[in-house]
């Protein structure tokens, strides 16, 4: 028990100051580093929920794919951040309104949330108990079972959104010489190769 | 549990972890050795063959040379990370090995979801590359961590979708599950690689090009990028990156050993076969494929990138989604499904 609770004063200390320094720090690539530390310590926390399947699927999804194209895409980026800082204390008061309304409203919410007793339970006494199930047995026959439309739907809107994305984006430019493969599969000597007989001092 | 069992029980851990990184990497050196025996024997060439008796000490020279040697770090690298970068990669790729199991039983910790651990810890190893690349913050390095950030994360893709069908099989995400449920009376003929044998050369291709090995090493490819993100590394760190890339390749080999080739289970599967130990029969199926992937590298030019990028989006992804989809289909009409009420 002690040994847990340590890990996870450990985990959530991390995440906790990692998150702080996705924001503090000056360099956007150490940004996005920390940002990823911050999920693996999150995974470390799942873990010690006894929640395995969700950890590893955290660090495939985000720290695995998601975070190595943000990484990708900010390490091209060539920011001027003395540019960025110029116009701070100018955009300071409106935006510091922006978070104080965000505080007023996250505390109004969190103040009247009551937690549904039953849930209260569940991770101390999960249903089904684990040593009927593992916990990934456990999601799969939740999501496919129950919220299967659900899920349907999440998976349909990230289609929708990867299709706008490649439709905004692409663009046939002229002019670019590109290999079919199949058309170069299809060359053989007859169609590629032609044997001329080159008349003398005439040429062809 | 009273302190005293808890540091008995880290004690046995850390004991557990140190011999199997010491068997490891010995290993390693010989499977290196292998690899460049390999590569002469099919160029007509005789290898290493000067330090120890046929050049068997030559791995444990080149690592004594490594160590040796002056480590340089240019003046406009980001320091911190410059260093961090191949620490990163060496440890990430050494810790895979703490869930494969090497006999029923010897995995360090035998998890639950011991595929899709190994599956993240692999998918970490592109950030090795990546902080490489940008902390030398020179123009080929940078290019090569752009290279495999694009590779690692394209055949990341089919290799999942492989998994999933092997996973469908055996009906379990723990490796040693995985491996008991080839175990079965056909021996060799009951093991996924024939029932699956699309997906095997679709995660043998793709193994190869996750680890960024030849014909798919463009992010290091010498003629083009001189060698890629590790062109500004030197002595220890670029050890680490070197023997990074071998464990990853070597965890890639004892994956395939797993999920295709049955573990530690015996191919021939009655008497003087099976007293075999099974640490030997992984042994030499790791070695069998690490082998193959040894002699792709002798035997296959180098792939453009465009043609990578063609190979692992519009074959292979297409290839191994509709796998997924006939092995549903087949276990459900069959009914041979695992874990189906």
């Amino acid at each position: 028990m002690t040994v847990t609770a340590a890990f996870f004063y450990l985990f959530a200390t991390i995440t906790i100051a990692s998150g702080f320094m996705v924001i503090a720090s000056r360099n956007p690539v150490q940004s996005v580093l920390f940002l990823i530390l911050a999920f693996v310590n999150a995974a470390g926390l799942f873990l010690l929920m006894g929640a395995e399947f969700l950890a590893m699927i955290l660090v495939i999804v985000y720290v695995g794919a998601v975070a190595v194209l943000f990484l990708f895409v900010v390490m091209m980026l060539d920011v001027d951040f003395a540019a960025l800082r110029q116009g701070f204390l100018q955009y300071l008061p409106i935006g510091g309104l922006i978070g104080l309304i965000l505080l007023l409203e996250l505390i109004l919410v969190v103040g009247t949330y009551t937690i549904d007793p039953g849930l209260v339970r569940s991770p101390q006494v999960p249903i089904p108990s684990a040593d009927v199930m593992t916990n990934t047995e456990a999601i799969g026959q939740v999501l496919y079972t129950r919220y299967f439309y659900f899920f349907q739907a999440a998976g349909l809107i990230l289609l929708v959104a990867m299709i706008g994305a490649i439709v905004l984006t692409l663009r046939e430019r002229v002019g670019v010489r590109r290999q079919d493969i199949t058309k170069q599969n299809a060359r053989t000597q007859e169609t590629a190769v032609e044997v001329r007989k080159v008349p003398f001092r005439q040429g062809i | 549990m009273e302190f005293g069992d808890i540091l008995l029980a880290v004690a046995i851990m850390l004991g557990k972890s140190l011999l199997m990184l010491v068997a490891l990497l010995i290993f390693i050196a010989y499977a290196l050795y292998a690899d460049r025996k390999v590569w002469a024997a099919v160029q007509l060439r005789r290898g290493p063959n000067v330090v120890g008796p046929w050049g068997l000490l030559q791995s444990f020279a080149d690592l004594l040379k490594f160590v040796l040697k002056e480590p340089i770090i240019p003046a406009p690298a980001n320091k911190g990370m410059f260093l961090l970068a191949p620490l990163l990669m060496c440890t990430l790729s050494l810790a895979a090995w703490a869930v494969i199991p090497l006999n029923a039983g010897w995995a360090i910790a035998d998890i639950n979801v011991g595929i899709l651990y190994i599956f993240a810890i692999s998918s970490l190893g592109v950030y090795g590359v990546i902080m490489g690349g940008w902390a030398s913050n020179s123009k080929y390095p940078f290019l090569g961590a752009l290279r495999s950030a694009a590779q690692m994360v394209s055949y990341e893709v089919s290799i999942g979708f492989v998994i999933v069908t092997v996973l469908m099989c055996a009906g379990t995400l723990n490796l040693s599950g995985i491996v008991e449920s080839q175990n079965t009376s056909l021996g060799i003929l009951g093991w996924y690689w024939l029932p699956l044998f699309p997906m095997f050369v679709v995660f043998f291709i793709s193994a190869m090009a996750e680890t960024n090995r030849p014909p798919f090493d463009l992010p290091e490819a010498e003629s083009e990028l001189v060698a890629g993100y590790m062109v500004e590394y030197s002595s220890t760190p670029y050890l680490l990156f070197m023997l990074g890339e071998y464990v990853a390749i070597m965890t890639m080999c004892a994956l395939g050993t797993i999920l295709f080739l049955g573990g530690w289970l015996s191919p021939i599967p009655f008497a003087p076969f099976t007293w075999v130990p099974g640490v030997i029969w992984f042994v030499l199926k790791a070695s069998f494929l690490f082998i193959l992937i040894a002699m792709v590298k002798a035997l296959v030019p180098r792939y453009r990138y465009d043609q990578l990028m063609r190979l692992g989006w519009k074959v292979f992804l297409p290839l191994s989604l509709a796998m997924v989809v006939i092995v549903a289909a087949v276990l459900m009409v069959t009914g041979n499904a695992p874990g189906v009420r």
